[in-house]
């Protein structure tokens, strides 16, 4: 019921019926192409520029980088980080990335794989593209990398390479629909720098209901 | 002295207020409109731009009155008046008229003449030969609509650079509302109060000693609410500072020539 | 929530006299508008960002039927359900159906406004479902039995002592006055709610015809665990929220936050598309998405259809120098300042919200921040000239109005009467020079003095120069 009115309204408002094939067959064009709208030449700069950018921008979120020269790194990284803060266990997504690494060598940090739980402190997963233009990550939602990693824990580490950094978020669209061969994942996530909230007194406090710190492991594979 | 022939010919647009309340204001602008090479005619078949009837919903009323005026203005190569508020009015004709009826194409035109007195001199003219001076602080209210709808910013303040021993200070939020709103002030009497109580802080505030504008409505309100409150901050219309034209009393102050106008 | 937009003027008055909630509301102005101001001075783009995102809106609303079968197709052919809702009504009832099927108790929150505006929360706590409201603002205002004054920031007429109170009171701790304390003490309760919920209920900023894809965009992430933990994710939004493609999301993206909360982004930006795939390890189980029109349809075509170009930024009211002294709950519906002045009259009917659209100098201020360049004063002027063929308008402004337009279309009489006035002005100022009382006119005298008229009329004198 509500939908026939609903649509019959609107048509009546736009003073027509039904569109015609024509109209249907723009639609479905503009649809299909993926047209960038005004990109901001901020956005628009060679590579290593979009990585200082996407730094600058990460870090004014405050989000914290820890850069690394190869991936390697990673769990020593992630050790020394936690064990500052005496944290002792990382929940990790099973990204063939992470476990192809090499955690025996850290044995102060306990790695399990396992899906976001209530009182986990710490996590660790990948990001598939970072966002120069306002040092955002995008990550979506896999058997390997539940969502709910990125939400739960106080601290939320990610790994995020240099190459994988693009300008604009028109690239990292595209990069999405050939990472996931056209289909959507059930949850994208963007994320700028970690949860906070200004709603009493427009005061702003960090860490509201998301994780406390976002640390971005930086990784520049230069070698 | 340009001939007469090529001076511009301008129908000077008073408004109400400047009719009811200080006619000073609307001899400074036919004084600037002359120094900066225009004849200016006053049609006295203009009343009112319409406003009160247009903000009130009276679509009927504001028709009536906008072919009044302009007829009232036909044949005039430009149209003037020292308001940013009833001049933004006439650009609002247009919109009354569909655009079939030959109203619409003259509301147009009127709206292609039609400028408020600093953009005017500024924007039209290049004129900016003002040879007043004034001993003062001024700080300067940007009345809404000219701000918005005309774009007039800098014309009043380039303007005023070149009265000579006036120096400008800008107030806080130069360009919030100051409350008055036509009908608003009196329908909304504590609302309006409150935007101009703000107002008249941010004036204090910014140290001067007069405040100028270019809306009488504006500034009926915020003297009001200055003298209220027992200011001495002098208020007048730009206009009477660019033309030299201050030897009145300012807005809201007292000794008028009663006697003698009555 | 009660509809008290009747009562516009007196609530005004009370909030103008509240010492605490202007003390809240000082908070508005160093906050969005400054941040706001600063944000666009470094997105050197930022108005031709908006002139697309006009003409966007404006070619979405041409085909809205289009876009919203796309999606529509879209999300089912993810496995998810759209659901279609004419009214508030439809859009409880099918929530409320939603909410049954899966035998739930308790659901948890996002923040939403079009949940306020069909009052979802008071309906399910009727039928024996409990919300629990996540984020912050929204939480603190459920525990005070009270709603939202403001779009994006629900509890900015609040200071830190009644978050305090209401802590102490609900929670049961020690009172604490400092806002960490107090966010990390709702964290802690929020958490148990979001792991019990059996149904999570968000809004949505855009719907993307494309993928089927709706998005949130927080601060605080707890949209993001009330949709991710329980079993069923219900989407609640309304129709004009349908953008094409992903990108085309981007540019509004762009805008929305900059205009909001003057940040460049919000922290968290997430799309949701169908629910949890075969192999993933969480996620909600079912998805579901309420389209809500609520006579939205009805502006198609009509005067008042560029607002639904709205994207629900705030900008308006953060600005609003009327909003700024009298708080949103003023207007005594769900949705305040200039944007509520045009929608509210809309979705409550002229004859309740009268009031509103004439709370306005037409100063102009929400147009010029306005991200997608609503002509608010002239809408809400469009709700005047309705109120005025109606005869809705209070009889003594009919009246004052018609007798001065009789006037005005008489110019030589017009004369007479201004001159008329001009002298009775003068009279009574004596040599004050300014009226500290005029009859009728007390709205004006009662709170500043009327300058009087510096001598005869302009055009008397002007008479008897070219003489
Ligand atoms: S009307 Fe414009 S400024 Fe106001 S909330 Fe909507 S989009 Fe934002």
């Amino acid at each position: 019921m509500s939908r026939a009115e609903i649509f019959s309204n609107i048509r009546r408002g736009l003073g027509r019926g039904e569109a015609s094939a024509e109209q249907k067959a723009a639609v479905k064009a503009r649809l299909d192409q993926h047209k960038a709208n005004l990109i901001p030449m901020r956005a628009q700069l060679p590579h290593h520029e979009q990585v200082a950018l996407f730094k600058e921008m990460a870090l004014e979120a405050a989000a914290e980088i820890i850069e690394l020269t190869d991936i390697h790194e990673v769990p020593a990284a992630c050790e020394a980080w936690l064990a500052n803060r005496e944290i002792n266990e990382l929940i990790a997504a099973s990204d063939s990335q992470i476990t192809a690494l090499d955690w025996q060598s850290t044995p102060r940090i306990q790695l399990n794989h396992r899906v976001g739980k209530v009182g986990d402190i710490a996590s660790l997963t990948t990001s598939f593209a970072g966002i120069a233009e306002t040092g955002t990550l995008m990550l979506y939602s896999r058997q390997e990398s539940p969502t709910t990693l990125n939400f739960l824990p106080d601290v939320h580490m990610v790994i995020l390479h240099e190459k994988d950094i693009v300008g604009p978020y028109e690239d990292a669209w595209q990069k999405l629909r050939s990472s996931t061969a056209g289909t959507m994942p059930r949850t994208v996530n963007m994320i700028t720098g970690p949860s906070r909230s200004a709603d009493i007194e427009q005061r702003l406090q960090m860490g509201a209901h998301g994780p406390k710190e976002l640390v971005i492991l930086l990784i520049s594979d230069s070698q | 002295m340009q001939t007469s022939a090529k001076r511009h010919q301008v129908g000077l647009f008073v408004t109400c207020l400047v009719d009811m309340f200080r006619p000073s204001i609307g001899f400074a602008t036919i004084k600037l409109l002359e120094s900066a090479g225009c004849d200016v005619n006053v049609p006295s078949t203009q009343t009112c731009c319409g406003q009160p009837a247009f903000n009130s919903g009276d679509k009927a009323t504001s028709i009536d009155i906008a072919k009044q005026t302009i007829e009232a203005f036909d044949g005039f190569e430009y149209v003037v008046g020292p308001s940013g508020s009833c001049i933004s009015m006439l650009h609002h004709y247009p919109e009354l008229f569909a655009e079939s009826d030959p109203w619409h194409a003259r509301a147009t035109a009127l709206k292609g003449r039609a400028y408020e007195i600093t953009s005017f001199l500024t924007d039209v003219l290049n004129f900016d030969d003002i040879l007043a001076s004034y001993e003062g602080v001024a700080t300067y209210h940007d009345s809404c609509s000219g701000l918005r709808e005309l774009g007039v910013k800098q014309q009043p303040r380039t303007l005023l650079a070149k009265v000579a021993n006036l120096s400008l200070n800008e107030m806080e939020e130069s360009e919030t509302c100051c409350g008055f709103g036509g009908t608003f002030c009196v329908k909304y009497p504590d609302i309006s109060n409150r935007m101009v109580e703000n107002k008249s802080a941010n004036i204090d505030a910014s140290g001067a000693n007069t405040l100028l504008g270019g809306d009488l409505g504006c500034l009926l309100n915020m003297a009001g609410k200055l003298k209220r409150q027992g200011h001495a901050i002098e208020v007048r219309h730009i206009v009477e500072v660019l033309a030299g034209m201050t030897d009145e009393p300012a807005i809201g102050d007292a000794n008028y020539n009663l006697g003698k106008a009555v | 929530m009660q509809i008290e937009s009747p009562a516009f003027k007196e609530n005004a008055r009370i909030a103008l006299h509240d010492v605490d909630l202007q003390k809240a509301l000082g908070n508005l102005k160093a906050g969005f508008p400054t941040k706001r101001a600063a944000a666009i001075e470094r997105m050197p783009e930022f108005d031709s960002l908006r002139d697309e995102a006009m003409q966007l809106k404006n070619h979405i609303i041409e085909n809205l039927d289009l876009y919203l079968e796309q999606f529509e197709e879209n999300v089912t052919k993810q496995g998810g359900h759209v659901h279609w809702a004419r009214t508030s009504d439809d859009a409880c009832k099918t929530i409320l159906d939603i909410c049954r099927q899966v035998g739930a108790k308790t659901v948890t929150k996002g923040k939403s406004m079009v949940s306020e505006e069909v009052n979802l929360n008071e309906y399910l706590e009727a039928n024996g479902v409990t919300p629990v409201e996540t984020d912050l603002g929204e939480y603190i205002l459920q525990l005070r039995g009270d709603h939202p004054s403001h779009i994006i920031a629900p509890a900015i007429h609040l200071n830190l002592e009644d978050v305090t109170e209401a802590f102490h009171e609900h929670h049961g701790r020690p009172r604490s006055s400092d806002p960490a304390v107090l966010m990390q003490e709702a964290r802690e309760m929020l958490r148990e709610k979001f792991v019990a919920a059996d149904v999570g209920i968000t809004g949505a900023n855009f719907c993307v015809a494309e993928t089927g894809s709706t998005i949130i965009v927080t601060n605080e992430g707890n949209g993001d665990l009330t949709q991710t933990l329980p079993k069923t994710h219900i989407v609640i939004t309304s129709i004009e929220k349908v953008v094409p493609t992903l990108e085309d999301m981007t540019l509004f993206q762009r805008l929305l936050a900059r205009s909001a909360t003057g940040q460049e982004f919000t922290v968290y930006n997430t799309l949701s598309t169908g629910p949890r795939r075969a192999d993933d390890q969480d996620g909600p189980e079912n998805f579901h998405v309420v389209l809500v029109d609520n006579g939205r349809s009805e502006m198609v075509g009509s005067e008042f259809q560029d607002m639904l170009r709205c994207i629900r930024c705030s900008a308006c009211m953060n600005h609003c120098p009327v909003y700024g002294s009298v708080g949103g709950h003023s207007y005594g519906w769900v949705y305040p300042g200039p944007m509520g002045s045009v929608l509210t009259p809309k979705m409550i009917g002229i004859e309740k919200a009268g009031l509103l659209p004439n709370a306005s100098t037409f100063c102009g201020k929400c147009e010029s921040v306005c991200p997608v360049r609503i002509p608010l004063p002239k809408l809400m002027r469009h709700w005047r000239e309705d109120e005025f063929s109606k005869h809705l308008s209070p009889k003594a402004a009919r009246w004052g109005l018609g007798g001065w337009a009789f006037f005005a279309k008489r110019p030589s009489l017009y004369r007479l009467l201004s001159k008329g006035a001009n002298r009775a002005l003068r009279l009574m100022a004596g040599k004050k020079g300014r009226v500290t009382k005029l009859p009728l006119a007390g709205g004006w005298t009662d709170w500043r003095d009327m300058p009087a008229p510096s001598g005869k009329t302009f055009m008397e004198q002007y008479k008897q120069q070219q003489r």
